[in-house]
């Protein structure tokens, strides 16, 4: 049997009939159609009244809005605190977390001496640290960065560990043959050994660090998106609550696409 | 020349279930400097774990193995590795993977490099990782890397276990020509009886339940060696007796 243009190589059934209506839209506009088909039935909700303006604003009362507060800068103003925050965080966790998580991964006696208290910090979410945070760092940037280091700090310290304890022996059998040195060793073979683990962790932390963020901003600040949604309701604006939530969103997104597109890079040799 | 390689009463026994495995009885062999060995048994009669311990991989065992009158206690860079994965770093190069292999103080370590890569034909493939060259090629790779280190001995653990039969006649003379050329040491185990008798100018034959050296049979196959022919057929013949009687290997007779 040779292979026809048209012909459903996925075989018959239901499989196959989505395939035959789905087959007719191009991937980008399939990529689009579920978003598209939301916003339909929000303006459609908004137009039959199911929804009231003070509790569910209408989609262009929210664009309006965006349009108003990128024009007087005061969005970008906020995704670019948060962006701050979250970057500062992040990196402090994700440096300390590869030094710890190197230590854990090389030393029995490192992973001993810190496990039980590592297992009793871990499970904490870092929101339940804010009243803390607050008390001891008061409410300036500091509080917000320990918060986000907090969301960030665990998964990528589980993923390294993981990743060092995942290396094959092998490796460290090779390593002895060439008598390689042990600051040699951690660069060359365990920390790149551990990469695509560590990469995953640097996915998990980041998102959990903007995560993180937004609620640090909730609670205190004056500044920032999560800072953005909670003005926005105490000034009873639903469409800057939306608008809020829609921007957390969105750069979440962006970032992830970001730390996937840096995987593929550092991956290359996988 | 002299002995580079003394083997003395070797005994390796390990717990498989907890019942005691005696992998290795009673080995006694000498290797004399610049010599091509080829020890040959079926799995399981211990000649990898041998070479382990003349590697010094493996370090718990009875016995005496002395490599250029020294004990062997650890790994080293004089006794280079061949394994029969290539083991080569996935993250890095083809030209980083033996980069690594040479202490950072090393002279000359770039022409060494470039050197070692010119030596197995591998030009043009120096940025390549691993996984865009084929086994044939990784297992180049690994041999250079070993030779880079300008080993006295080279040991070889089934190293064309896992090559195509065409690629690993290639690389069988191609060895075989670096082995003349360098005239270092080579321990070569395989479970290829041809491969053995072709390689090596002295051929160990192993046993397995407990692992001893049943036989050692030095070859001649004259210059240049041939796979073929008389000669090749009648050492073939003497190594094919040690592992099948006359009657489970008919065929041999029938040729």
């Amino acid at each position: 049997m040779a292979y026809e243009p048209g012909m459903d190589l996925a075989g018959g059934g239901r499989a196959g009939r989505l395939r035959g209506l789905s087959g007719k839209l191009p991937a980008w506009l399939l990529y689009f159609t579920l978003p598209i088909i939301l916003l339909l039935v929000w303006k459609g909700a908004d137009m039959l009244g199911y929804i009231k303006p003070y509790t569910m604003p209408s989609p262009e009362k929210v664009a309006a809005t965006a349009i108003e507060l990128v024009r007087n800068g005061k969005l970008v103003k906020h995704i670019v605190a948060s962006m701050e925050r979250v970057l500062e965080g992040f990196f402090i966790a994700l440096v300390s977390a590869l030094a710890l998580g190197v230590g854990i991964g090389l030393s029995k006696r490192v992973d001993i001496f810190t496990t039980l208290v590592l297992q009793i910090l871990r499970p904490i979410p870092p929101i339940a640290w804010i009243p803390m945070a607050i008390l001891w760092l008061g409410i300036g940037e500091t509080s917000k960065v320990f918060i986000i280091f907090l969301g960030a700090f665990f998964p990528i310290l589980v993923n390294v560990v993981d990743g060092i304890s995942g290396i094959d022996a092998k490796y460290f059998e090779l390593a002895s043959v060439y008598e390689i040195p042990r600051k040699k060793l951690i660069l060359r073979v365990i920390l790149p050994g551990a990469t695509p683990s560590i990469m995953t962790g640097v996915r998990v932390g980041l998102g959990n660090a903007w995560v993180c963020v937004v609620a640090a901003e909730m609670i205190a600040a004056v500044s920032g998106v999560g800072y953005m949604l909670s003005d926005g309701r105490s000034l009873s604006r639903p469409d800057i609550v939306i608008l809020g939530m829609l921007v957390v969103g969105f750069v979440g997104k962006v970032m992830d696409d970001l730390v996937k597109w840096v995987r593929a890079k550092v991956l290359v040799w996988a | 020349m002299p002995d580079i390689l003394e083997i003395n009463h070797v005994c390796k026994r390990f717990s498989q279930n907890g019942s005691i495995v005696e992998a290795l009885r009673d080995i006694n062999l000498n290797v004399e400097e610049g010599n091509f060995v080829s020890i040959i048994g079926v799995s399981g009669c211990g000649k990898s774990t041998l070479l382990r311990i003349i590697g010094g991989l493996e370090t718990d065992y009875e016995g005496s193995v002395t490599f250029d009158g020294m004990p062997v206690t650890a790994p080293s860079r004089k006794k280079g590795f061949v394994f029969q994965d290539h083991r080569l770093l996935p993250w890095l190069t083809i030209e980083d993977n033996i980069r690594f292999s040479l202490p950072e103080e090393q002279e000359d370590r770039e022409s060494i490099i470039r050197e070692s890569i010119r030596m197995v034909g591998l030009e043009g493939f120096e940025s390549a990782y691993p996984k865009q060259i084929s086994g044939g090629m990784s297992q180049r790779v690994s041999i250079a890397r070993a030779l880079s280190n300008d080993p006295k001995i080279l040991l070889l653990d089934e190293p064309f276990g896992s090559l195509d039969a065409i690629t690993k006649i290639n690389l069988q003379d191609e060895l075989l020509n670096i082995w003349k050329r360098e005239s270092i040491t080579m321990i070569l185990v395989t479970h290829d009886i041809d491969e053995a008798i072709y390689l090596g100018n002295s051929v160990v034959v192993m046993t397995p339940r407990p692992g001893t050296i049943k036989r050692v049979e030095n070859i001649d196959l004259g210059e240049p060696k041939k796979r073929t022919g008389p000669i090749f057929s009648r050492y073939r013949e003497i190594i094919y007796r040690e592992f099948f009687t006359e009657a489970n290997s008919p065929f041999i007779y029938n040729l």
